[in-house]
C-alpha cells in the first residue's frame, strides 16, 4: 500500500489545495481531468513505462555499500537515480508529463529548474517529443551551474534569467507562472517537484511512485525484508515522496534531510505560496524568507505539501544538515565508494553520518536522486583543487 | 446591503459615467499617501492600496519593482494599514494583496484590521473561488467587500458563480497575462466585458493591460470602467510625486468623461 490520493480539492489533511489566479484555473482542472484519463490508458501508461525502460535505463539499480557500511557501523544501501538518462530522478517525472501535455495537444513546455537538473530533463523531454521548451532559472544559480545551462540550450530549450527577489529557485517558479499565465493556451508547465496547485504534487508524486516500487522489491531482495530506514533530501520533495510510497505500509522510519537554511519542514510554519498551502519559511507577516543553501536544488523556502501533512501526522520526521556537513558527505561517498553524489542526495548522507551512533547495525536506504556531475565545478572552487592528490 | 465601494462604483455608473479604480502601492516612497489623495482629488472612483508581497505572481516587472523597492525601505503590512487609517482620501479604498498576507496574519484579525483602518475592500488575485470559503466568511463577518477576478479562460458557468460571490465589483482580467502597460489593448478586454455583463449587475471594471487613457476609454466601452496600476505605479517609481501622478490620473479621468 502506497500514499493516499488527496481530497478532490487537492488536501493532504490541511495542506495543498489549488492557490493560483482565477486565469489559471480552468488550466489546472483540465490538467487534472486528462491526468486522470491518461493514468487509466493503458495506451499511454505502456509508451510511459516504455520510454522509463528503454530511453530513461529503467529500474534504476540498488548498491550496498561495502566500505561505506563499514565505517559508518549500519548498512548502507543506495537507490541508483543519479544513473537514470540526464543524471537524476527528475526524468520519471518529466517524461510523464511531457506525454501528458503532448496527448492535450500542448506544443510548448515551460519549466523552472534550481540546479538544472529538471531544466535538463524538461529540455530532454521536449527534444525528443519534438515541443517547444522554455526553463526559468535564477540568476544566481545560472552562474553556479554554468554547465546544465549549456546543456538545455545543446538541447534546443531556451534557458530564461530570473532576475526578480533571491533569483534563485523561488524565483524562478515566480516567472515560469507568469509566463505559463500569459501562453495558457499551448504551454504546459512542467513542475518540477512535489508542489504547485492541485494536481502537481499528487501527479508528480505518481509519476515518481516507480521509483519507491523498484527500491521495495530491491531492498526485500537484498535484505530479506524492507530497511529499518528510508532516507531521501527534500527541497520541495520530489525524489523524497517518490521512495517513501514503496514503504508506507512497512514498519520503516522514514525521513527527509532538509538543508539547514532550507528547513520548511524544520522551521516554517504554514504559509500559502506557489499554489499550495504547506510548511514555508517566512517572516512574520508573512513575507517569504530566501533560503540559503550550497545546493541550488534544494535553495527553496517552501516543501511540497503531502510532505508537510506526512510530517504533521508523524509518519515521517524531517532533519536538517549544514552546508559544511553535506561537503564532507560529499567527499566521503566518492572516496570510499568511488561515487560522486549530486549535493542534494549528499544531505541525506550527511545525516546518516551525523546519526551513524543511533544508526548503529540497522539497514538504511537512501535516495542517491542524483549525480554529482553538475556541482564538480562549485566543489573544487569549496574545496580547492588539490583535492585527492 | 452594497458596501461602500460598489455604492461608489454604481454612483458612477447610475450618473451615466464611466468609473476610474486606481492602484497604488502601499509603502512606496515618503509621500505615497499624499499620493493617493492626488488619486483621489484627480478623479479616482476607489483607491487599491497594494500591500507588497515577496512572490507577486499575478504582477509584471513595474509592480514587482514597486514591491521591491517598498518592502526594502521597511513597509509591512501593519505599517500600511496604520498610515491608511490616517488617511481620509475621501473615496473607498479598497486593499490589494496575495493571501499569504492574511492568512499569517490571521482571517479574522486581517479582515478586522482592515476594517479598523477604514478599508471598504480586499482584492487576493491568488485566491480562486474554490479557495475563498475561509477568507470570505471572515470577510463578510468585517463588513469587508471582497472583490472576485473573472478570467478570459473561464465557462460562462465558471464566470456566473465568481459574480455571484464577488462583493463591490467584478474585476474583469483584460487578457491572458500579468499586469503592466502593452502598446495595444488586448481583443480579450472588451470581450470579457460583454461576457461578464450579460452575467451580472454588479459593476463589472475591466483591469489588467489597461496603460493609457485610450485604451482605458476602449476597455471601458463595454463595461463599466477601468482599473489602471502599472502606468501610475510607473509614475511613482519614476519620481513623478503626488502633484505627477495625479495629473496623470486626471488625464485618464477626461478622458472617460469625454467618452
Amino acid at each position: 500500500m502506497g500514499l493516499s490520493d488527496p481530497t478532490p480539492e487537492g488536501r493532504f489533511g490541511d495542506f495543498g489545495g489549488r492557490y493560483v489566479p482565477e486565469t489559471l484555473v480552468p488550466a489546472c482542472q483540465e490538467l487534472e481531468a486528462a491526468f486522470r484519463e491518461a493514468w487509466a490508458d493503458q495506451g499511454y501508461r505502456e509508451r510511459l513505462d516504455g520510454l522509463l525502460a528503454d530511453y530513461a535505463g529503467r529500474p534504476s539499480p540498488m548498491t550496498e555499500c561495502e566500505n561505506l557500511s563499514g565505517e559508518l557501523g549500519c548498512r548502507l544501501l543506495l537507490k541508483r537515480e543519479d544513473l537514470n538518462h540526464t543524471g537524476s530522478h527528475k526524468i520519471n517525472n518529466v517524461l510523464g508529463q511531457a506525454l501528458l501535455a503532448q496527448r492535450m495537444g500542448k506544443t510548448r513546455l515551460v519549466a523552472e529548474t534550481g540546479a538544472g537538473q529538471h531544466g535538463v530533463a524538461t529540455a530532454t523531454a521536449a527534444a525528443l517529443l519534438g515541443m517547444e521548451c522554455c526553463v526559468y532559472m535564477g540568476e544566481v544559480d545560472i552562474v553556479r551551474q554554468e554547465l546544465n545551462v549549456f546543456r538545455m540550450r545543446l538541447l534546443g530549450a531556451e534557458v530564461r534569467t530570473a532576475m526578480s527577489g533571491s533569483r534563485t529557485l523561488k524565483d524562478a517558479i515566480n516567472e515560469a507562472m507568469r509566463d505559463w499565465v500569459a501562453t495558457v493556451g499551448e504551454s504546459h508547465y512542467c513542475l518540477g517537484s512535489v508542489m504547485g496547485p492541485h494536481p502537481y504534487p499528487w501527479m508528480v508524486r505518481r509519476f515518481h511512485e516507480v521509483l519507491g516500487r523498484e527500491a521495495r522489491e530491491q531492498s526485500e531482495a537484498i535484505l530479506g525484508g524492507v530497511p529499518d530506514v528510508v532516507t531521501a533530501c527534500v527541497g520541495g520533495g520530489s525524489n523524497a515522496i517518490g521512495i517513501f510510497s514503496g514503504f508506507m505500509d512497512a514498519d520503516t522510519e522514514l525521513v527527509g534531510v532538509e538543508p539547514a537554511g532550507g528547513a520548511a519542514v524544520g522551521r516554517g510554519i504554514p504559509g500559502v505560496v506557489h499554489g499550495s498551502q504547506s510548511f514555508l519559511m517566512q517572516d512574520e507577516f508573512g513575507q517569504v524568507l530566501e533560503a540559503e543553501s550550497i545546493s541550488a536544488g534544494l535553495d527553496y523556502p517552501g516543501v511540497g505539501p503531502e510532505h508537510s501533512h506526512l510530517a504533521a501526522i508523524g509518519r515521517a520526521r524531517y532533519e536538517n544538515v549544514t552546508d559544511a556537513e553535506v561537503v564532507e558527505a560529499f567527499r566521503l561517498l566518492s572516496r570510499t565508494e568511488g561515487i560522486i553524489p549530486a549535493l542534494e542526495p549528499a544531505h541525506a548522507l550527511a545525516w546518516v553520518f551525523r546519526d551513524r551512533v543511533a544508526l548503529a547495525g540497522r539497514s538504511v536506504v537512501l535516495n542517491l536522486s542524483g549525480r554529482g556531475d553538475k556541482d564538480v565545478a562549485q566543489m573544487m572552487d569549496v574545496l580547492g583543487g588539490g583535492e585527492g592528490s | 446591503m452594497a458596501g461602500a465601494v460598489e455604492g461608489a462604483l454604481r454612483d458612477r455608473r447610475d450618473a451615466g459615467g464611466k468609473a476610474l479604480v486606481v492602484y497604488v502601492t502601499g509603502g512606496l516612497g515618503d509621500d505615497w499617501t499624499d499620493t493617493v489623495r492626488a488619486v483621489a482629488d484627480a478623479g479616482a472612483d476607489v483607491i487599491e492600496i497594494g500591500i507588497p508581497f515577496s512572490d507577486p505572481v499575478m504582477d509584471g516587472p513595474t509592480i514587482q519593482a514597486a514591491n521591491d523597492r517598498a518592502l526594502a525601505s521597511g513597509a509591512t503590512p501593519t505599517s500600511i494599514l496604520t498610515q491608511v487609517s490616517g488617511l481620509d482620501a475621501g473615496v473607498p479604498l479598497a486593499v490589494m494583496t496575495y493571501y499569504n498576507i492574511p492568512f499569517r496574519a490571521g482571517l479574522e484579525r486581517f479582515a478586522a484590521a482592515l476594517a479598523d483602518a477604514g478599508v471598504s475592500g480586499c482584492i487576493l488575485p491568488d485566491l480562486p473561488l474554490e479557495e475563498t470559503g475561509p477568507w470570505v466568511a471572515a470577510a463578510d463577518e468585517a463588513g469587508i467587500e471582497t472583490i472576485l477576478l473573472a478570467a478570459p479562460t473561464a465557462s460562462d458557468e465558471r464566470l456566473s458563480r465568481v459574480c455571484a460571490r464577488s462583493r463591490g465589483f467584478v474585476y474583469g482580467v483584460g487578457l491572458l497575462g500579468v499586469t503592466g502597460v502593452r502598446a495595444e489593448l488586448a481583443a480579450s478586454a472588451s470581450i470579457i466585458a460583454t461576457r461578464l455583463k450579460q452575467l451580472t449587475d454588479l459593476p463589472v471594471l475591466i483591469g489588467v493591460g489597461v496603460g493609457t487613457p485610450g485604451q482605458a476609454v476602449e476597455a471601458s466601452a463595454a463595461g463599466d470602467g477601468v482599473v489602471v496600476g502599472s502606468a501610475v505605479v510607473q509614475g511613482m517609481l519614476e519620481d513623478a510625486g503626488p502633484t505627477g501622478v495625479g495629473d496623470l490620473v486626471a488625464q485618464f479621468r477626461v478622458a472617460l468623461d469625454a467618452a
